[in-house]
């Protein structure tokens, strides 16, 4: 088998990077950072700028797909989260992944207007982790109930859950979910 | 003056399409809708969350004027089983039976999708002839998902004798799955850097013979349903999408190639072996329904085809990478993906540096998928949102995760 090149193991700095000065040229101080790895571009770029980035990709770069907006809890890092989303150019087979830093309480301009398909994945990030998206258009809970309290993906939510209030049988089954305290197997995460 | 019955029909057929098209711009409404007996122009529908045609738990608020839907309303989350929380607790190859359980009609695919994240982001090497068998497992996982598919969507337009058809060659399929790692649908069939088990001679022959009968079987499944009548009425003209709406939507997979694009991840961004295969990407003209259906039979026309080479190509070699045995990969962050039966599912995978995943994200197909539903179900009728929600072939499991 042939001698393949490993990718570099290190990201590599692509503020150079064509897509990356569009973007700077175009949105003045929008970017705070860009890096490169794997072949994937990176760029890190200011909370209230994120809405024009996205429409400047969309009609100037062609990235016309929205492939997913997620989020990352960094817990003891300032700004707590990280919001990034993934574009995806049909005219370049490429794909540009966009991040922002978020303090916890702070709100992120939603992309859903300009991308119809971020309208889900933006509700998602609301209710896992809390994030609130300013002028959505339906910002409501997704993958669990209205009226839950909390949000689950966050580092300090526990693995086992929490009192919803939802115990039916509470002799059978402990309020709270998962294995009762006293188990020495329960694991928790944070 | 004599018209025949085929000439009736086409023109059926070209005011539906008609229809459908004028469904884009609908005019403005200016006289005010008669009241309705209850009073109402408007009536709330709940349509699940236990309904035969939705396959899973899902739920759809449906606004409806008599027979017609004005608005649905998705509302999912009955099976969020928080695997993406779970991730987080386990390490690496710990994670590989949860991708399972996401699309569990096509577990092979997410495990693939996810093993891909991981070898990226390490660096790891797969030796052919892994590329090849991980290949094979992913085609025949594509045809046994697409005849749940076939079968299914059949079933809930009323045409229940393809199902049996469909479900006979299926079970062959995971038959042949029962015999490579022993689970039929929670494979847990890829490892990071390679493959679990070799391929033995036998199940290679064993899937050359059911390759080569294959195609006469699609043409079987093909003369109940594509010249059928009444399949036509229920799918010409229901749910039709342009491409440029598939792109905002992000919708992937045989939607947006229904639509006429030609994108298969497959062939954009070439993963494994795919570059060296010889294989068409079917494509639709109208964005229907029924299109959809035609790029769904000829992919697994197609999938015979990437199969038989595959196992032309086989040669004997290791099935498995130089990876360490502990995985640690070092602090960064990619996204993998490859092309699932319903569309595009790829993995975010954030590291930080320890033998667990900081964090990891799935973009499932289905759940992006499933988002279009209200743009596609408005202005049909009640019984076409059954055919609508087969066409975007949502696996529940995959929209809740």
């Amino acid at each position: 088998m042939a001698e393949a090149k490993p990718a570099p193991r290190t990201a590599a700095d692509a503020s150079g990077h064509p897509w990356v000065v569009s973007i700077s040229g175009a949105v003045a101080g929008a970017v705070v950072a860009a890096k490169e790895f794997a072949g994937q571009v990176t760029v890190t770029v200011a909370r209230e700028k994120i809405v024009e980035v996205a429409r400047h990709l969309k009609d100037a770069e062609d990235f016309k797909y929205c492939v997913d907006v997620t989020a990352v809890d960094w817990r003891d890092r300032q700004p707590r989260f990280d919001v990034v989303y993934h574009f995806y150019s049909f005219s370049k087979n490429d794909r540009i992944r966009v991040k922002l830093g978020c303090a916890d309480g702070e709100e992120v301009p939603t992309i859903a207007n300009t991308f119809l398909a971020a309208n889900w994945s933006e509700r998602e990030i609301w209710d896992l982790y809390g994030i609130r998206f300013s002028d959505h258009p339906d910002l409501r809970r997704i993958v669990t109930w209205d009226g839950f309290q909390g949000h689950p993906l966050r580092k300090d939510f526990p693995l086992e859950g929490i009192d919803t209030g939802a115990a039916i049988y509470p002799e059978e089954w402990p309020a709270g979910g998962g294995p009762p305290r006293d188990d020495p197997n329960r694991k928790v995460l944070s | 003056m004599s018209r025949t019955p085929e000439q009736d029909e086409a023109d059926y057929f070209a005011a539906r399409a008609k229809a459908a098209a004028a469904l884009h711009n609908p005019p403005a409404r200016t006289v005010e809708a008669p009241k309705t007996l209850f009073d109402v122009t408007e009536m709330e529908l709940n349509f699940g969350p236990q309904h035969p045609s939705t396959h899973g738990v899902l739920r759809i608020i449906l606004k409806v004027d008599g027979e017609k839907i004005v608005d649905a309303i998705p509302d999912v989350g009955y099976l969020h089983r928080g695997t993406e929380k779970l991730f987080e607790t386990e390490t690496y190859p710990m994670a590989i039976p949860h991708t399972d359980r996401m699309d569990y009609v096509a577990a092979a695919t997410s495990n693939h999708a996810y093993c891909l994240t991981v070898e990226k982001l390490l660096g790891v090497e797969i030796p052919r002839r892994a590329q090849l068998i991980r290949v094979i497992l992913d085609e025949l996982q594509r045809i046994s998902s697409h005849l749940v598919w076939l079968g299914t969507s059949g079933i809930d337009l009323g045409a229940v004798t393809p199902f049996w058809y469909c479900f006979r060659e299926r079970e062959q399929i995971l038959d042949f799955f029962e015999e490579y790692c022993g689970a039929r649908l929670t494979l847990n069939c890829m490892r990071i850097g390679g493959l679990p088990f070799d391929l033995t001679p036998r199940w290679a022959e064993a899937v050359r013979a059911f390759i080569d009968d294959f195609p006469k079987k699609i043409d079987d499944y093909e003369t109940l349903l594509t010249d059928n009548r009444i399949w036509k009425k229920r799918t010409v003209g229901v749910g039709v999408i342009s491409a440029e709406e598939c792109v905002e939507w992000g919708l992937t997979g045989p939607v947006i190639r229904g639509s006429g694009v030609e994108w298969d991840l497959r062939r954009a961004q070439p993963y494994e072996c795919y570059d060296e295969l010889d294989f068409t990407v079917p494509t639709g003209k109208n964005g229907d329904t029924y299109d959809r259906y035609l790029v769904r039979i000829e992919e697994m026309r197609q999938s015979a085809k990437i199969i038989r080479q595959c196992l032309d190509r086989l040669e004997p070699g290791e099935i498995k990478g130089k990876v360490p045995r502990v995985i640690k990969p070092i602090a960064e962050e990619v996204y993998a993906s490859v092309e699932s039966p319903k569309g595009e599912i790829g993995f975010y995978l954030v590291s930080n540096g320890t033998n667990k995943p900081y964090r990891l994200h799935v973009r499932p197909p289905s759940f992006i998928n499933l988002q279009a539903l209200p743009r596609l179900a408005r202005g049909h009728l009640v019984s076409d949102l059954v055919a609508l929600i087969g066409t975007v072939d949502i696996v529940l499991g995959e929209v809740d995760r």
